[in-house]
């Protein structure tokens, strides 16, 4: 034994095996290497992916707002002529005594110390005056929003240092702000408008109620339609179905149902649903209606698997006892599938929710500036507002872009959540 | 008033069930014994009731649009729309419409007046017949369920068949879906082949959808080839596919054969997420960050790259479907028998030989599977190409400029006000169908490699 592997005498297997041991080790860490690098780069996208919404879309939430002490003159403001007025005229009239550089007589001048205001500032005047028009003839405190380009500047996202003629801001423009941002009248706040308001062509204006309640009315009704259709289909095709041909090619359609591409569910509600039924555009049922025709395979493939793990012990006891086929499916079977149900019917909103395609055919991409009030009036709904807000070209409007990012992510996130709780909750293992 | 309608119905339901189910207790109180259990005298009666008149409300409301608007059209005094277009008479019905709802602009001529205030009515009436309707069917209904009501009545078995009904009906929904597809695709793009010539589609290398509005306007004769499209939309999936097999195939592996417990059961979900994220994000992704990247890194080597290059497009997507096809290949690894993972081993093979020499080819049918269904996937994704990739139609391989895809293409002709009966609007449909096709065919392809590698390992 002592002598035989000395040497560089002819090699036995296990020499050779010790030899090429290294590099086959070497090769095992390589291989691990890569993995390692292949999940790293996942996880980075995703990392870069959400950092960069976060970092484009927290300024959204804040806005920045300019509060003056306003009189409400009687001679631009006339209580009869209500809800007109010359609100405009009012809100800059309490604005000029703080820009001793503004030259009151000169038009250009005071069309350009107003541009601070945002286009949306006189009817918030207006509003409060028609809500109470004992205030005309009063000094009131008034906080409205700047417009963009000041926000943007507050943000920090105008570079001062910009030669002028590429800036959105002169410098006339910028030190007038800056004349009101020393004498303390421009505050930043959290922006609820981005939730109470609906669409505005002008982004501090902007908000996501319309798309929120548009989202929230398809989703009903997607849910009202997919819901009891898709666990009617699988416990139909799981339990009572007989093994014949239809059965076989329900299956094979639900399968491919389930792949098809859903800019194809678009076209086919944009063909049936408004060519042939003649049903509005833009409004969230009709979107609601295409997107349980996309959900419904989901449902019905989560429900199958979640009647199939139900053992069959169950099914034979209650027959036992002299159940009918249909008193032990709904009386027993369906209750206990129940948790796996429901998680894959959230899984299927959600997807649902992010869905924008099949939306944007059927035109849920209108501009419309007030929020539905039901499932018929037309609207947006939240893929589709950051569909339109990222088209758009004003500055604010990125940052916005984000934040309803944010806003879909949430929900996304809090949807998957609730799926997940339900099922380490209620999950049995037989 | 539909609201009305319903309220009636879910009235009438809760009605008969109570009814029924009371004399049903009635009877068995009086001695006699039932056929079936008194909540099922209940059921049936609701069930009877229910169906039927739900069928008929949302047929009403379906058709009641229509027929009110051909009946005012048809009511028009004689001549009013003799020589006018069908765009036109939907003008006149659309303003009728308005001016019904309250909307007057200007002043609108008489008969216009006399027509909307008869369309108001009509649907006044329609709405008071469609509450009508449901209460007397609902009572009808309710009589005869009532009357029903005896010991020996097999009320289980009825509302049992009702049950099955509509379950088998619930199935059919998907057959109907899929001929919907097959027949608004089908019929569109044969109203499109009359339009244009289908080797002109097929084989045609210019896609400029843009048409003349008039006769007499200067405007480039539209050009329907599809190849540049189609082209542009292989380029954008195989940049896809180049960054997604790779990153996902070598995470499965990792998370599968070497990863320590706790790793993978973190890193799973974690990877998961990718593909929840909604498309529009990725596409806002790469309009923000991917695409100005690429481009400042282009510029850095000296390389012209367009602004909407497929790299950024065509990356992102692949981000998006490292999930899909890591699980697919987590799967299939995961597949393989036992006993091959184990012979291999006490074999001495380390644990690298196993993977590669064992059990990848052993896995190959099922991740090819995956990977055919990502590629359909890639096809048929919207959002990320309509947001980040081109509008126009370019011949070309190259990724580093911008090319257009199938699903931009419909989302662009489509987007905004549209009309049926201009090749524009039907070349949607048309790309729409050989989208279907193409997909459909990789679908059925990638299942079918997928179940029959199942089936020979179980």
């Amino acid at each position: 034994m002592t002598d035989i592997s000395h040497g560089s005498a002819p090699q036995t297997t296990i020499d050779k095996v010790q030899a090429s041991l290294a590099r086959r080790h070497r090769k095992q860490y390589i291989l691990q290497g890569f993995g390692i690098v292949a999940i790293s780069i996942a996880f980075l996208m995703l990392f870069i992916l959400l950092w960069s919404q976060i970092a484009t879309g927290y300024k959204a939430f804040m806005q920045t707002n300019i509060t003056l002490e306003v009189f409400v003159d009687p001679e631009e403001v006339d209580a009869g002529k209500l809800p007109r007025g010359n609100f405009d005229d009012v809100l800059v009239a309490a604005l000029l005594p703080y820009l001793p550089n503004v030259d009151a007589s000169s038009r250009a001048d005071v069309r350009t110390a107003s541009g601070i205001f945002s286009n949306g500032a006189q009817f918030y005047l207006r509003n409060r005056i028609v809500e109470d028009p004992s205030l005309i003839g009063q000094t009131i405190t008034m906080r409205v929003p700047v417009s963009d380009p000041y926000d943007q500047l507050y943000k920090e996202l105008v570079d001062r240092d910009t030669p002028e003629n590429l800036r959105r801001l002169d410098n006339t423009q910028i030190s007038n702000f800056d004349q009101l941002y020393e004498a303390g009248v421009i505050t930043s706040r959290l922006n609820t408008a981005l939730i109470t308001n609906a669409d505005s062509r002008f982004p501090e204006l902007a908000g996501l109620k319309g798309a929120l309640l548009g989202s929230f009315w398809a989703l009903l009704t997607c849910f009202l339609i997919a819901f009891p259709l898709g666990i009617g289909a699988a416990v139909y095709l799981e339990e009572f179905a007989p093994k014949n041909k239809l059965s076989d090619f329900i299956e094979v359609n639900i399968n491919n149902l389930a792949a098809v591409p859903s800019v194809v569910f678009g076209l086919l509600a944009l063909a049936v649903f408004i060519g042939w039924f003649g049903m509005p555009r833009s409004v969230p049922f009709v979107g609601g209606l295409t997107l349980a025709l996309m959900t419904m395979p989901t449902i019905i493939i989560a429900t199958r698997a979640a009647l199939k793990a139900v053992p069959p012990s169950i099914r034979e006891a209650a027959l036992g006892v002299g159940a009918s086929k249909q008193q032990v499916v709904f009386g027993h079977v369906v209750p206990l599938a129940m948790p796996g149900i429901l998680t894959g019917t959230i899984i299927g909103l959600a997807q649902a929710l992010g869905e924008t395609a099949p939306l944007l055919l059927i035109g849920m991409n209108a501009f419309i500036t007030s929020a539905p009030g039901s499932p018929f009036d037309s609207s947006t709904a939240l893929p589709t507002q950051i569909f339109i807000w990222a088209d758009s070209p004003e500055r604010g409007f990125v940052s916005r872009t984000s934040a309803a990012i944010l806003v879909l992510l949430t929900f996304l996130i809090a949807m998957n959540a609730i799926a997940i709780y339900l099922r380490s909750k209620f999950e049995r293992k037989w | 008033m539909t609201t009305l309608a319903f309220a009636i119905l879910l009235a009438a339901c809760m009605v008969a069930y109570a009814l029924n189910r009371r004399a049903a207790t009635g009877l068995r109180d009086g001695g006699q014994r039932l056929h079936s259990v008194s909540g099922y005298h209940g059921l049936f009666a609701l069930l009877m009731i229910l169906v039927p008149v739900l069928v008929v409300i949302l047929l009403w409301l379906v058709l009641q649009g229509a027929v009110v608007n051909r009946l005012v059209m048809s009511s028009l005094p004689e001549g009013t729309l003799d020589g006018l277009g069908k765009g036109q008479v939907d003008l006149i019905l659309a303003e009728i419409q308005s001016i019904a709802g309250g909307r007057v602009f200007g002043e609108p001529e008489v008969w216009k007046i006399a027509a909307a205030e008869r369309f108001s009515g009509l649907l006044q009436s329609a709405a008071l017949g469609l509450v009508l309707v449901t209460a007397l069917l609902s009572l009808a209904i309710m009589f005869f369920a009532r009357s029903k009501v005896s010991a020996e009545f097999r009320a289980r078995q009825g509302a049992e068949r009702i049950i099955s009904g509509l379950m088998i009906f619930c199935s059919v929904i998907a057959i109907f879906t899929t001929v919907g597809i097959v027949a608004s695709l089908a019929f569109e793009t044969v109203k499109f082949l009359k339009l244009v010539p289908l080797t002109d589609f097929l084989f045609g290398t210019s896609w400029e959808p843009q048409i003349p509005i008039r006769a007499d306007q200067v405007a480039a004769e539209g050009a329907f080839g599809w190849l540049p499209v189609i082209v542009g939309t292989i380029v954008i999936t195989i940049v896809a596919i180049v960054i997604a097999i790779p990153i996902g195939l070598l995470s499965a592996i990792y998370l599968n054969e070497f990863a320590p417990k706790p790793v993978r059961s973190v890193c799973k979900p974690i990877l998961e997420v990718l593909a929840g994220v909604p498309t529009v994000v990725y596409g806002f992704f790469a309009i923000l960050v991917v695409a100005p990247a690429i481009r400042s890194l282009g510029a850095a080597w000296g390389i012209d790259v367009a602004p909407n290059t497929a790299l950024a497009a065509g990356g992102v997507m692949g981000i998006m479907l490292v999930p899909f096809i890591s699980s697919f290949a987590d799967d299939a690894l995961s597949a393989v028998p036992r006993a091959l993972r184990d012979g291999a081993l006490a074999l001495g093979a380390t644990r690298a030989e196993t993977v590669m020499n064992v059990l990848f080819p052993a896995a190959i049918p099922g991740i090819v599977g995956g990977v055919l269904l990502a590629v359909s996937r890639a096809i048929g994704e919207t959002m990320i190409v309509v947001m980040a990739a081109g509008l126009m139609a370019n011949l070309t391989l190259n990724p580093l400029e911008s090319v257009t895809t199938v699903t931009v293409q419909i989302v662009t002709l489509l987007i905004g006000d549209t009309s049926f009966d201009n090749p524009k609007t039907l070349a949607a449909f048309a790309l729409g169908m050989m989208l279907f096709i193409v997909t459909l065919i990789i679908n059925i392809f990638a299942l079918r490699i997928v179940r029959k590698y199942r089936e020979a390992y179980d």
